[in-house]
């Protein structure tokens, strides 16, 4: 497990020294995950024979020397919402439970050329939707800190992997949350690009106007190489950015001085735990201390971002689902009377709870005679929401709060109460529905479960995010904790 | 407003979903408690603000009108659950 505690410079100086083979990575991951796998639950499909096979000729590639991908020989693991040509693809679901893609998704392509090594697929809240791994109608995955709590979710196998020492990286997708709550329950780097940084085409689409992929890592050095390596224009995705990419790591200074962080009021008020608000302004006085300054802002219609999130997610996946008919792929229900009995059928067997619970939602607000009502609004009020932050950002550089007002809760505590469990998502929605890029960084502990910093920058501006956190980073040890397996 | 049985129903006719009487029962119940909730939008007057439906800038994302190759037949079959000649199978649509 100290292996992947290394920086990937060092993993990278220890290969080129003869030191270390990419075998003996992918080896320790394999390892790793036997040891840990029964307690923690992060896999749904593991690719071992292909990623050895890909290690032995990586391993030749090293000896016969020449230029490396940007990723070589490091162990990856992939949510499964992302399709890997070959290699089962299920998003969590009955529904797609012997999917096997036919083609890679971007991110897959970029990590392929990138060289790193894809170990398995990740469990995950079923089709996306949730916050716990509970959803996952496999089984749930746990938080490698304590494993009678959730990891979060719905990227859980991806954050609760990099934390359990498995992989070295993984990818997860956020559209609410889903890669910085996870990452904050699991004491982890998680970053959400800023909408249309990084490709969907081959993301399994839930809520296509939010889902965006990321990275989750073990620091934030990590986390800007994994994202040079998927970030970019792609013309399979249109709703792709055409914007030029920076050199992230190139942004990592550490130095801060200057900087102007707004502080969400809202986000320190009711509902957070105290031991998060302390955390929060801890990390608010090491800023201060490295020269930025911090003040108290507002983004005044945050109490709506809740319910203006689950009617448009909602509606876009009633839409997005739609596909899954039992007659191109997927599992079909059996000696159904008609058509439509079949697609009533299949769907019926193969959604869990949460996911039709979904569908019905947002199939309503989009019915005839709702439409304005609901979605209509909701759209408006989303408006309402990115202007808050254009405000804001228009006076500070950055804006600071917690990722998730508690640290991670117990499996089944919230599960049958849908709404309080939304409510975790409070921190982060806001940053989905704006579109703009965020990370998640550990910043402290409450009772052995570790919390989450969140930084939130301006759209496209992942340098100045990850400036900020890398500085951070240097200067506080909340990284360096690990979990004890 | 409120939801009844009767429109869990009718959602799920469109939404091709089969309930069971207890889903049927719990998503009446869960839908009404969460809807209730989103009333409080209700609250925001939007009387001249602008839906936003997409956070970038882009419209009418258009490429080329060129042909480019198709994939192959079985692949595209590959994970279908009934096939016939290169074909997706389904249930007779028609008597």
């Amino acid at each position: 497990m100290a292996l992947f505690d290394l920086r990937l410079q060092d993993v990278h100086n220890k290969l080129n020294n003869k030191e270390l083979s990419v075998s003996e990575l992918v080896s320790a991951s394999y390892a790793r995950i036997a040891e840990t796998e029964p307690a923690i639950k992060a896999f749904i499909t593991l690719n071992e024979e292909q990623a050895r096979l890909q290690a032995s000729e990586l391993d030749k590639q090293l000896q016969e020397g020449g230029e490396r991908g940007l990723l070589f020989g490091l162990p990856a693991g992939v949510k499964d919402n992302i399709v890997t040509e070959g290699l089962l693809t299920t998003c969590a679901s009955q529904f797609l439970s012997n999917y096997d893609p036919i083609y890679d998704a971007t991110v897959v392509r970029k990590l392929k050329a990138a060289q790193s090594v894809t170990i398995g697929k990740l469990n995950m809240d079923e089709f996306a939707m949730g916050g716990s791994n509970e959803n996952s109608s496999f089984y749930p995955t746990r938080n490698p800190w304590n494993t009678e709590f959730v990891p979060g979710g719905s990227s859980g196998g991806s954050a609760a992997s990099v934390a359990a020492g498995q992989v070295y990286f993984s990818l997860g997708s956020d559209t609410g949350g889903s890669i910085r709550q996870p990452a904050a329950y699991c004491g982890i780097v998680g970053l959400k690009p800023t909408y249309g940084l990084v490709s969907r085409f081959g993301l399994v689409a839930f809520a296509s106007s939010l889902d965006q992929i990321g990275p989750l890592t073990k620091n934030v050095e990590d986390s800007a190489y994994v994202l040079q390596a998927i970030a970019g224009y792609d013309a399979g995705d249109s709703t792709s950015a055409n914007v030029e990419i920076p050199d992230y790591t190139s942004a990592l200074t550490g130095d801060v001085k200057g900087l102007r962080i707004g502080v969400p009021k809202e986000y320190l008020g009711a509902g957070i735990d105290p031991r998060v608000k302390e955390a929060v302004l801890q990390a608010l006085s090491v800023y201060e201390s490295l020269g930025a300054t911090w003040e108290e802002v507002s983004l005044p219609h945050t109490e709506y971002a809740i319910a203006t999130y689950y009617l448009l997610a909602s509606s876009e996946a009633s839409s997005n689902l739609a596909r899954f008919d039992g007659v191109r792929y997927g599992v079909r229900a059996e000696n159904p009377e008609n058509l439509i009995d079949l697609y009533k059928k299949s769907r019926s067997e193969g959604f869990g709870a949460e996911v039709k619970r979904r569908i019905m939602l947002g199939t309503y607000a989009l019915s005839s005679g709702y439409y304005d009502a609901y979605y209509l609004k909701a759209q408006k009020v989303r408006t309402l929401i990115k202007q808050d932050f254009d405000q804001v950002f228009s006076q500070y550089d950055l804006i600071i709060g917690p990722t998730a007002p508690t640290p991670a809760f117990r499996i089944g505590e919230q599960v049958g109460d849908p709404l309080t469990m939304y409510l975790n998502d409070i921190c982060t929605i806001p940053v989905s529905l704006a579109g703009v890029p965020a990370i998640s960084v550990p910043c402290g502990m409450a009772d052995g479960l570790p919390i989450g910093l969140q930084i939130i920058g301006k759209a496209f501006d992942e340098s100045t995010v990850l400036r900020a956190a890398h500085a951070f980073e240097q200067h506080t040890e909340h990284h360096k904790q690990r979990p004890q397996l | 407003m409120s939801i009844t049985p009767k429109d869990v129903e009718h959602v799920a006719r469109l939404a091709r979903l089969e309930l069971s009487d207890s889903e049927k029962d719990q998503f009446t119940e869960q839908l009404n408690a969460i809807l209730k909730y989103a009333e409080k939008l209700n609250g925001l007057d939007t009387e001249n603000v602008e839906p936003t439906s997409h956070v970038l800038p882009i419209t009418n994302v258009m490429r080329a009108d060129e042909n480019r190759p198709s994939l192959p037949i079985e692949k595209v079959l590959l994970n279908a659950p009934d096939e016939e000649d290169g074909q997706f199978k389904v249930p007779a649509v028609l008597e």
